[in-house]
C-alpha cells in the first residue's frame, strides 16, 4: 500500500497512456468496421472472405504483432504507433462481423419501408440501419474493449509504457505490489471503458429505454 | 377418463390461475377447454400431467390420484402436443416420433418401424423419417408432434392449441384429418384452445372457462350454440351462433323438386326450351356443375358460361349446408346431391326455412 | 520477407531441443492442458447454470471480469506467489497453466450457459411433457442442441489460449513464444516474424480441426447442413403435402 501511495504519479500516468493505446484504437476499429459491415451488407458475396479474413487477423499473437509493426510501418520498435496499429487490427477482427450481424439483423421490412420512402442506401444506413443495429455493436464494442485493455499490457514486453511496464517492472525486482496495482489498475479501467459504452448505448437507443421486458442490461 | 376434483391453482403472490375446477371428461371423447387469455385452461391441462402441481384438489386419471405417481411414468404414458410442436431439432423426424418408446425401453427396431407406421397415419410420406425438423413446414412439422405424442399408444392425450400456430388454411386441414384420426383410434383427448369455432368443430364436450379458471358451462357444441348458459358465455360463443348452430342440425325433412339440366355444349334452342331464368348444368355423371342464364346464352354452351357461385349440400347434412346452398345459388334454389355428388333436385329457399323452423319448433336437435 | 522464409526452411532450425518441432510440441501441450482443464471446469458449470437458470447473474459478471484481468500481470503476479512454493519447472509452468485457464474459462463458460439457454423453450416443455426427467432432459436434449455454440465457445478460447501461450516464454518456458522473444533480445527480425507466422499457422491448423470435429459432432438438423438433394425434394413436397 505504500508503494502505491509513492507512485500514484506514475500509476496515473501509465493509466492515461494505457487508456490512450486501448481507447483509441477501439473507435478506429469502429471507424473502420462500419464501412466494411455495410460493405459486407450490400455486396453478399464480401460477407464471408471479409469475416473470415479479419477474423483470421485475431489468431496472430498480441506479442508477435507488436514486433512485426515496426518492419511492416517503418516505425522503431519503441514507437506507440506500432500499439495503435496492432489494437485496431484486433478491434477490426472483433467488430467486422459484429457490424456486418448487427446490420443483417435489421429486419427486412424496416429496411425495405425505408427504400420504399425513398431513402438512398447511405442515409438509410445512417438514419434507419445503424441506429437499429446500435444494441448489437455495442455488445461487440464492449467484449473489444476489455480484449484492448488486457492486450495492451503485453506491449511492455517490447517497452512501450502502459500499465504492463508495472508487471514488468515488478517481476525484473521481484516485488508483488507494482504487478498488483497494475491488475487492479487495468480492471478498473476495462470497467469504465465498459460504463461509457454502456452510457453511450442509452443515450443513442432512447426507445430502448420505455421498459421493454428484454434483457438487454445482463 | 380424466376427472378434475375441485382443482385449484393458486401462485405464492396470490393469483387464483384455477379455482376449483371440477370436469370430467370422458373415455374416448374430446374434451375441450375454452376461453379467454387468463382463464386457466392451459394451467388446468398442464396440470394433468404435472407439469404444473395443483395446489389444492385431485386430479384423477382412470380413478388413480396424479398425485401420487412419479410424475415423469405419469408423463409417459399420457401424449401431449403443443402449439410450437417443440421438436427436437437434433433428431430426425422418425427418432423425435420414437422419443416415448426408447424412454420406455423399446428397442431400435421396433420404435423405428411405430415411427414409420405412425408417419403414414398422420399422411406424411415415409422418406421423411430422415429429414430433420427445419426441413418441414409448420403444418409438417405439428403433424409430426401428433405422430410423436401417438408413438406409446397412449389412452390419454393432452393437446394445448396444437393447431394454433399454423394458417388458417392448413389449420382446417389438420382439423379434418385430426377428426378422421380420433374416430380410428378413440382417444380420451383433453384439448385447448382460444378459439371457439375450432372448440365447437373439434369438441365432443365443450367447457367454457371464465377468468379465474371457473366453468361458465360445460355442454355439447350444439347446446352450447343453441343455448349459453349466460352473457359471458353468450358472448364469447359470438356473433352468427344461430346460423352456425344449425351446422348441428341434421337437414329437416325435405322433399327435393327434381331439376332439369342440361348439358355442356348444348345448343341455344335447347338451353332456351325451359324458359326458366336459371338452369343447371350437370356432367354426363349427372354430377352439377353451375348455373347458366338462358336469356344470355347466344352459342352453344361452354364451361365459361357457368355461375360458379353456388354451393351444393348433400342430402341428409348439416341444416347449415342446405341453407347456404340455397342462399348461394343464383336462382335461389338449393342444390341437393347423394354421397356420391350425382343431383338429386333443389329446394327453394322458402322450403328449406320452414323446414328449419319446423325442426326448431318441435325442439329437436 | 526472404529473411523469414530463410529462416522457416533452415533445416536446421526445426531439429533439436530448441528446434521448432520441439517448440510446436511445447506449445501444443501447453494450450491443450489449459484447454482440458478450463473444459473441464467451465462446461459442467455453464451446463449447471443454463440448466437451472441459478447463479446466471454470478456466471455473467464472473465471465465478464475474468475477460478484464490482462495474462501478463496475472501471470508474473501468480508466478511470484504460486512460483516460490513449487519446485523446478512446476513453479513455472503451473502459474502459466492457471492463465491459461482463466483465459480460457470465460469463452468456454459462456458458450456452455448460452448453449443451454437458447434451447427452444417448446422442445424443452415437449421433453419434459413426454416424461424425460432433468437428467434425461439435460443430456438428451438441451447437451445436443447445446452443442454448436459449446464448441464455438472452445474454438475461440482455443485460439486465444494459442496465441497467449506465447507468453509462456517470457517466464522461461519453451513453445513458440522462444523465437519472439528470443528473436527480440538479439534483433533477428526473421526469427520473430518466423515464429509469429509458426504460432497464427498453428492457431488456424487447431481450429480447422476444431471445425471439423464440430461438423462430426453436431447433429445436421442443427447446422441445417442437410443434403442439398434433401432441400430440393423438401421444396417440391412442401406444397403437396402440407
Amino acid at each position: 500500500m505504500d508503494w502505491v501511495l509513492g507512485h500514484l504519479d506514475d500509476i496515473g500516468s501509465y493509466t492515461v497512456q494505457h487508456a490512450w493505446l486501448a481507447g483509441v484504437p477501439l473507435v478506429l476499429g469502429l471507424l473502420i468496421a462500419v464501412p466494411l459491415g455495410w460493405l459486407s451488407r450490400q455486396y453478399n458475396w464480401l460477407y464471408t472472405p471479409l469475416v473470415v479474413g479479419t477474423g483470421l487477423l485475431y489468431t496472430i499473437p498480441s506479442l508477435a504483432l507488436f514486433i512485426l509493426m515496426p518492419l511492416l510501418l517503418g516505425t522503431t520498435i519503441l514507437d506507440p504507433l506500432n500499439v495503435v496499429v496492432a489494437m485496431t487490427i484486433y478491434t477490426l477482427a472483433l467488430l467486422v462481423r459484429t457490424v456486418a450481424d448487427a446490420l443483417r439483423s435489421v429486419p427486412d421490412s424496416v429496411t425495405a419501408s425505408a427504400t420504399a420512402m425513398g431513402l438512398r442506401p447511405l442515409r438509410r444506413l445512417f438514419t434507419v440501419e445503424l441506429p437499429l443495429a446500435v444494441p448489437v455493436i455495442s455488445a461487440g464494442m464492449r467484449v473489444a474493449a476489455v480484449s484492448n485493455v488486457s492486450i495492451v499490457s503485453v506491449a511492455a514486453l517490447i517497452g512501450v509504457p502502459q500499465l504492463g511496464s508495472l508487471f514488468t517492472d515488478g517481476f525484473q525486482r521481484d516485488f508483488l505490489d507494482p504487478i498488483v496495482s497494475g491488475l487492479v489498475a487495468c480492471v478498473v479501467l476495462a470497467l469504465l471503458f465498459d460504463l461509457v459504452i454502456v452510457a453511450a448505448t442509452r443515450l443513442l437507443t432512447p426507445w430502448l429505454r420505455t421498459g421493454a421486458p428484454t434483457g438487454r442490461a445482463a | 377418463m380424466i376427472r378434475f376434483d375441485s382443482v385449484t391453482k393458486e401462485y405464492p403472490d396470490g393469483t387464483v390461475a384455477v379455482g376449483g375446477l371440477d370436469l370430467t371428461a370422458p373415455d374416448g371423447k374430446i374434451t375441450v377447454l375454452v376461453g379467454p387469455s387468463g382463464c386457466g385452461k392451459t394451467t388446468s391441462l398442464r396440470m394433468v400431467n404435472r407439469m404444473i402441481e395443483p395446489t389444492g384438489g385431485r386430479i384423477l386419471v382412470d380413478d388413480k390420484d396424479t398425485a401420487k405417481m412419479d410424475a415423469a411414468e405419469l408423463r409417459r404414458g399420457m401424449g401431449y402436443v403443443i402449439q410450437q410442436a417443440g421438436l427436437f431439432p437434433h433428431r430426425t423426424v422418425a427418432d423425435n416420433i420414437a422419443t416415448v418408446p426408447r424412454l420406455l425401453g423399446w428397442d431400435r427396431r421396433k420404435s423405428r418401424s411405430r415411427s414409420l407406421e405412425l408417419l403414414e397415419r398422420v399422411g406424411l410420406p415415409g422418406e421423411y423419417a430422415d429429414r430433420y425438423p427445419h426441413q418441414l413446414s409448420g403444418g409438417q412439422q405439428q403433424r409430426v408432434g401428433v405422430a410423436r405424442a401417438l408413438a406409446a399408444d397412449p389412452p390419454v392425450m393432452l393437446m394445448d392449441e396444437p393447431f394454433s400456430a399454423v394458417d388458417p388454411v392448413v389449420r382446417e386441414q389438420l382439423q379434418d384429418e385430426f377428426l378422421r384420426l380420433q374416430s380410428d383410434l378413440g382417444k380420451t383427448i383433453l384439448f385447448v384452445t382460444h378459439d371457439i369455432d375450432e372448440a365447437v368443430k373439434l369438441g365432443d364436450q365443450v367447457a367454457v372457462l371464465r377468468v379465474g379458471g371457473q366453468i361458465a358451462q360445460v355442454a355439447d357444441p350444439a347446446t352450447l350454440l343453441g343455448d349459453p348458459h349466460d352473457d359471458f358465455v353468450a358472448d364469447f360463443v359470438g356473433r352468427d351462433r344461430g346460423y352456425r348452430g344449425l351446422g348441428f342440425r341434421t337437414a329437416p325433412v325435405l322433399e327435393p323438386s327434381p331439376e332439369p339440366t342440361v348439358r355442356l355444349g348444348a345448343g341455344v334452342d335447347e338451353v332456351r326450351r325451359s324458359g326458366d331464368q336459371w338452369l343447371l348444368v350437370a356432367d354426363d355423371d349427372n354430377r352439377p356443375l353451375g348455373w347458366v342464364e338462358p336469356s344470355r346464352i347466344t352459342a352453344p354452351l361452354v364451361t365459361e358460361d357457368l355461375h360458379r357461385g353456388g354451393t351444393v349440400a348433400v342430402l341428409g347434412g348439416s341444416s347449415r349446408a342446405v341453407l347456404d346452398a340455397a342462399l348461394s345459388a343464383p336462382s335461389r334454389r338449393g342444390v341437393l346431391v347423394d354421397d356420391d355428388g350425382r343431383l338429386v333436385g333443389t329446394v327453394t329457399l322458402a322450403e328449406v326455412a320452414a323446414a328449419i323452423e319446423q325442426a326448431v319448433g318441435r325442439g329437436k336437435r | 520477407m526472404n529473411a523469414v522464409l530463410t529462416w522457416l526452411t533452415d533445416g536446421a532450425h526445426w531439429q533439436g531441443y530448441d528446434g521448432i518441432l520441439q517448440r510446436t510440441w511445447e506449445h501444443v501441450w501447453y494450450s491443450a492442458i489449459a484447454l482440458a482443464i478450463a473444459a473441464a471446469l467451465a462446461i459442467p458449470l455453464g451446463l449447471w447454470v443454463g440448466h437451472t437458470g441459478r447463479a446466471r447473474f454470478l456466471a455473467v459478471n464472473l465471465t465478464g471480469a475474468l475477460r478484464a484481468v490482462p495474462s501478463l500481470g496475472l501471470l508474473f503476479a501468480s508466478i511470484m506467489v504460486l512460483g516460490s512454493r513449487l519446485d523446478g519447472e512446476l513453479a513455472t509452468l503451473v502459474p502459466t497453466e492457471l492463465v491459461l485457464v482463466v483465459l480460457a474459462v470465460p469463452p468456454i463458460l459462456a458458450g456452455a450457459y448460452a448453449g443451454v439457454e437458447q434451447v427452444d423453450a417448446a422442445a424443452r416443455d415437449a421433453a419434459r411433457g413426454m416424461g424425460m426427467r432433468g437428467s434425461e432432459v439435460l443430456f438428451k436434449v438441451e447437451l445436443p442442441c447445446a452443442l454448436p455454440l459449446i464448441s464455438s465457445g472452445l474454438r475461440s478460447a482455443a485460439l486465444q489460449v494459442v496465441a497467449t501461450a506465447t507468453l509462456a516464454a517470457a517466464v522461461g518456458l519453451g513453445g513458440l513464444g522462444r523465437f519472439l522473444l528470443d528473436g527480440l533480445a538479439v534483433r533477428d527480425y526473421a526469427q520473430m516474424a518466423g515464429g509469429a507466422i509458426l504460432v497464427a499457422a498453428l492457431a488456424l491448423l487447431i481450429d480447422l480441426v476444431a471445425s471439423t470435429l464440430q461438423r462430426v459432432v453436431v447433429s445436421p438438423g442443427l447446422t441445417g447442413k442437410t443434403d442439398r438433394r434433401d432441400n430440393a425434394l423438401r421444396r417440391l413436397k412442401t406444397t403437396a403435402a402440407s
